[in-house]
């Protein structure tokens, strides 16, 4: 147990020194995230489509702007979940998610990188239990991307996100939603790295797994607005059941729905269970010798 | 100690190792001598267990590499070829993280670190990062890393590969240091033979996965006899001079290659005299004379048929080669 320890405070200090004094590569993480709030958050408005302007507003009679009010707010309602909600703090929301999606990707792109050095060698070398060269991995990613996801919140706030926290464990229930999901999402990549050995070949695989897990969610859009088959994909998403969960506890304010929460948390919790479990059976077959 | 018998390890149609048996003795400084390509790596990969051997035995420091894999890592350092030394971290911080893969408790690790980096005269370059390292200086602090958990066996993978003459030579001093004063088992693969023959006890000769010969560098040298002569002869000579030669008692072999005769002769400083009276008295006129002691090079060629440098022919054949071998292992 001790060895344990000693062998993950080494490893997991390793990745976290190596993450903190590369500022640029932080700064550059950080951007993504950022740029697309700024491009999909700003200009795709979805609640600007529903606005209508004064002069037309003046010469409707009171009657019939209440109840367009009505109609709109629960379009709006069913779309985004809650009425009231601006696109820009609907979609913010969900880049906590893709956040966590791209820094669990870049940990498993760093394992290729171990490999190449060598340095994955000299961990074979010494006598740590091969799991844990894979546990430090995720741990070191989960910790990054909460961390990173608790970023891209406090600008997207700076920005104009309006945050509604519906309970005093919200915030908790976010940050579990977002852990689970790195965990499950980390260890995916990390046992893909171990496997696929060539760093061509995980770009590969990684960039085909990035767009279908960023656009078939609901991170960017309401799961309402798509056609059935995308819709279906999307409800197994774990990303769709991460978003959720943030949105039920940081946004909804008292629109929201705590049986959905646990049930978006179970799910997302049964992803991060069984990708880890997979995840350390792959990996473990993947670093024995040849 | 470290014995193997029948090591083979094959990469599909490749045989990397072809059925190697040596034994390397407590506190001994082992040389693995071979050109790039032969086996020396994988042999080393198997001896740290980062690789099965396809068939055959090995044991190291008592342990099976196969069914005991864990004991061995405890008692092996391993200093690959690549430097793995992380850029990010100072030359302290890569120590630690090396003392918590070993299970050295933290005191333990800094009074270690200290002291050797003290050995490799790195001391006053442990604050920096390793980015600002020379690559000198990073195979130092390689090496001081690989002995951080005072292994039994000290494995050194190519440890002077693309270094300086003047790098070369302190890496030299302190493997030399560490077999003095620590009194380590160190096995070391090199393609270097001045560096095998200065600093190995024992070497074996590597080539195509199999070893040609084993012994200690003037053993080796010695069967090839004392002394090496080159002789030239005034006008070409004549086709008798091949058989002159041959009936001087001291001559154990003669060649011909480009004008040149080249002589294995048992005591060169005795048998000169007499074959050059030889010579005059058959009326062949010498031109010059080179005498030399044999290098591990003429050892070299002699076990294996071709010349360790320049082979320009299998160059390609013999990279190709190390490039499936890196394939497969990663």
């Amino acid at each position: 147990m001790m060895n344990l320890l000693m062998e993950l405070q080494a490893l997991v200090g390793r990745e976290l020194r190596k993450w903190v004094r590369s500022p640029f590569l932080l700064f550059m993480t950080m951007v993504q995230p950022v740029i697309w709030m700024g491009l999909f958050g700003k200009a795709f408005n979805l609640t600007a489509i529903l606005n209508i302007s004064d002069d037309v507003l003046a010469q409707l009679p009171p009657y019939i702007t209440s109840q367009l009010g009505e109609a709109f707010n629960s379009i709006m309602a069913s779309l985004l979940g809650a009425s009231g909600l601006d696109y820009f703090t609907y979609m913010s929301v969900g880049m906590l998610s893709i956040v966590v999606l791209f820094t669990s990707m870049s940990t498993g792109m760093s394992v290729a990188w171990d490999r190449r050095l060598g340095f994955l060698n000299k961990l074979l070398a010494a006598p740590i239990k091969r799991g844990t060269i894979i546990f430090s991995k995720v741990l070191s990613s989960v910790i990054r991307s909460v961390v990173q996801a608790l970023m891209v919140m406090a600008i997207s706030i700076a920005f104009g996100a309006r945050y509604s926290l519906s309970s005093p464990i919200s915030l908790p229930a976010a940050l579990a939603s977002l852990f689970l999901l790195s965990l499950g999402l980390s260890s995916l990549f990390v046992s893909l790295g171990v496997r696929l050995k060539s760093w061509e070949s995980q770009m590969a695989v990684m960039n085909l797994l990035n767009l279908p897990l960023m656009f078939a969610s609901n991170a960017l859009y309401p799961i309402r607005m798509m056609p059935s088959w995308l819709q279906s994909i999307a409800s197994v998403n774990p990303i769709s059941y991460a978003v959720d969960a943030v949105r039920q506890s940081l946004l909804y304010g008292p629109a929201a729905d705590p049986s959905k929460l646990l049930l978006d948390l179970g799910a997302v919790a049964v992803f991060a269970a069984a990708f880890t479990a997979i995840g350390v059976l792959i990996a473990d077959r993947g670093l024995r010798r040849g | 100690m470290i014995v193997t018998e029948g090591l083979v390890k094959t990469f599909g149609k490749l045989v990397a190792v072809d059925g190697v048996s040596f034994t390397v003795n407590d506190g001994e400084l082992f040389g693995f001598l071979g050109p790039n390509g032969a086996g020396k790596t994988t042999t080393i990969n198997i001896l740290t267990t980062l690789m099965r051997p396809t068939s055959g035995r090995a044991l190291v420091g008592g342990y099976d590499v196969v069914s005991e894999a864990e004991k061995v890592r405890r008692i092996v350092g391993l200093v690959p070829q690549d430097i793995t030394v992380d850029d990010d971290l100072t030359g302290w911080e890569n120590l630690m993280l090396q003392a918590g893969l070993y299970h050295i408790p933290r005191s333990e690790a800094r009074r270690r670190a200290a002291e050797v980096l003290e050995l490799v005269g790195l001391s006053d370059a442990a604050g920096r990062r390793v980015e600002t390292y020379s690559g000198g200086m990073r195979k130092r602090l390689e090496l001081a890393a690989g002995l951080l958990h005072d292994p039994e066996i000290l494995f050194l993978d190519e440890p002077t590969l693309g270094l300086d003459v003047q790098t070369r030579a302190a890496i030299w001093e302190y493997i030399t240091r560490l077999r003095r004063e620590l009194g380590m088992t160190v096995f070391l693969t090199t393609h270097y033979m001045d560096e095998a023959d200065s600093l190995c006890e024992r070497v074996a000769i590597i080539d195509r996965g199999k070893i040609r010969a084993l012994g200690t560098p003037s053993d080796l040298k010695a069967s090839l006899g004392g002394s090496i002569i080159d002789l030239e002869i005034v006008n070409g000579g004549s086709a008798d001079v091949m058989s002159i030669l041959g009936r001087v008692d001291a001559v154990r072999r003669v060649s011909l290659a480009d004008g040149v005769y080249r002589l294995s002769v048992d005591n060169g400083e005795e048998g000169l005299p007499a074959i050059l009276e030889n010579l005059l008295r058959s009326g062949v006129r010498v031109s010059r004379v080179v005498m030399r002691k044999p290098t591990l090079d003429e050892v070299f060629l002699e076990y294996t048929g071709r010349k360790l440098r320049d082979e320009t022919g299998s160059w390609e054949e013999a990279f190709r080669q190390r490039m499936i071998v890196r394939r497969m292992r990663t």
